[in-house]
């Protein structure tokens, strides 16, 4: 699914896969640190989002 | 090609004279030039009309699992023999209820190539194991099948089918395919922005008409997750993102099971590649299950179906 995602043009570093146990709690804040370093720096997502219709 | 034609017939004469099976399941001339349609024989007049040539793109697996409950000859090449394979595999159909007609399969004719061979509106087409024939009012040309030949025959790698009762003639040589993939590498190698340009430009002339799931033999969920609407899965409009929304998820559903039958290319109305989608898969889960391939075995474990120790999981952190 990763492959697939970014083969149809999201960013690689949008999409992260972690499988963490609720006694992993050291894992679980290094995992969520690396994720939010990782899309922080990518910025606001463009692609794949569907732009809200306008109405007048 | 007259004699595959020959062999079914004989063959579902006899299957219903026998009262082995209740259907035979084959193609027939349909209303247009250049596109057959499925043929349900029920009876000998029926049978009279079942014939097979270039342009028999449909996936007639696609109709088995609609009728489990009735006994089915169905004419299978290749591909969809795999797909009937798959579909026993995923107990969506019941092999003891199937005779299957084996056809070793010389591949299908592109209609978009055809039309580009010719000036005029072709009318009628008739072919031999290498040569085909175009006619039309006013013209009448040969071509070589070879050149013909649309891309996933081209590229196909099993024309004989790997599950079947009968055959109707001997096995064809299987094709010596290079560059398989070279499309998809050539595509995986661009930019990340290329690709999204690219995608956006394959899928804008999308109608959302859903053509290539009904023709897929994969699809048979009795509600699709685009028709679904609580909770609704998938945006139902032609907005650039729910296309590409849906595209993905389609070509997603085939992971693992996909066997390059082409219908799905061969049903959209508006000519998308849309197996730029299925492909893309199909090389990672060769890449990364042991050059699987869907069904070539009955006893062959799906690689997204079963879990392994040792599945790759590099992508979890």
């Amino acid at each position: 699914m990763k492959n697939l995602l970014e083969y149809v043009g999201l960013e690689p570093g949008r999409i992260h896969f972690s499988w963490i146990s609720s006694a992993e709690g050291e894992k679980f804040a290094r995992v969520a640190k690396e994720v939010y370093e990782s899309v922080n720096s990518l910025g606001p997502v463009k692609r794949l989002v569907k732009e809200r219709v306008e109405v007048a | 090609m007259q004699n595959r034609t020959d062999k079914i017939k004989e063959i579902a004469k006899r299957l219903l004279d026998e009262e082995k099976v209740d259907l035979v399941l084959g193609h027939r001339k349909g209303t247009i030039p250049l596109k057959n349609t499925p043929g349900f024989a029920y009876n000998k007049d029926e049978v009279e009309e079942l014939l097979w040539d270039g342009n028999c793109r449909s996936n007639l697996a696609t109709f088995l699992p609609r009728l489990k409950d009735k006994r089915i000859a169905v004419v299978a090449q290749g591909c969809v023999s795999r797909n009937i394979v798959g579909l026993i595999i995923e107990k969506q159909i019941p092999r003891e209820n199937l005779y299957i007609i084996g056809v070793p399969c010389i591949g299908m004719l592109d209609p978009n190539i055809l039309r580009e061979k010719v000036s005029g509106e072709i009318l009628e087409t008739k072919e031999d194991e290498t040569k085909i024939i175009l006619k039309g009012s006013g013209f009448e040309i040969s071509v070589e099948r070879e050149d013909v030949l649309r891309n996933n025959c081209k590229l196909c790698l099993h024309r004989n089918p790997t599950l079947f009762d009968e055959l109707v003639v001997d096995e064809v040589r299987e094709q010596n395919v290079s560059g398989r993939y070279d499309d998809i590498t050539a595509l995986e190698n661009k930019t990340s922005e290329e690709r999204t340009t690219y995608f956006d430009e394959l899928l804008s002339s999308c109608i959302r008409c859903y053509a290539c799931r009904d023709a897929c033999p994969l699809c048979y969920c009795p509600v699709c997750f685009v028709d679904e609407s609580n909770p609704q899965w998938c945006g139902k409009s032609t907005d650039p993102r729910d296309v590409l929304n849906y595209h993905i998820l389609r070509a997603f559903h085939c992971a693992g099971r996909c066997t390059e039958c082409g219908a799905c290319e061969d049903a959209c109305p508006m000519d998308i590649k849309v197996r730029m989608l299925t492909r893309k898969i199909e090389k990672d889960i060769q890449e990364n299950y042991d050059g699987y391939e869907a069904g070539m075995s009955l006893d062959a474990e799906p690689p997204l179906a079963t879990f392994k120790p040792n599945d790759p999981q590099s992508f979890i952190k």
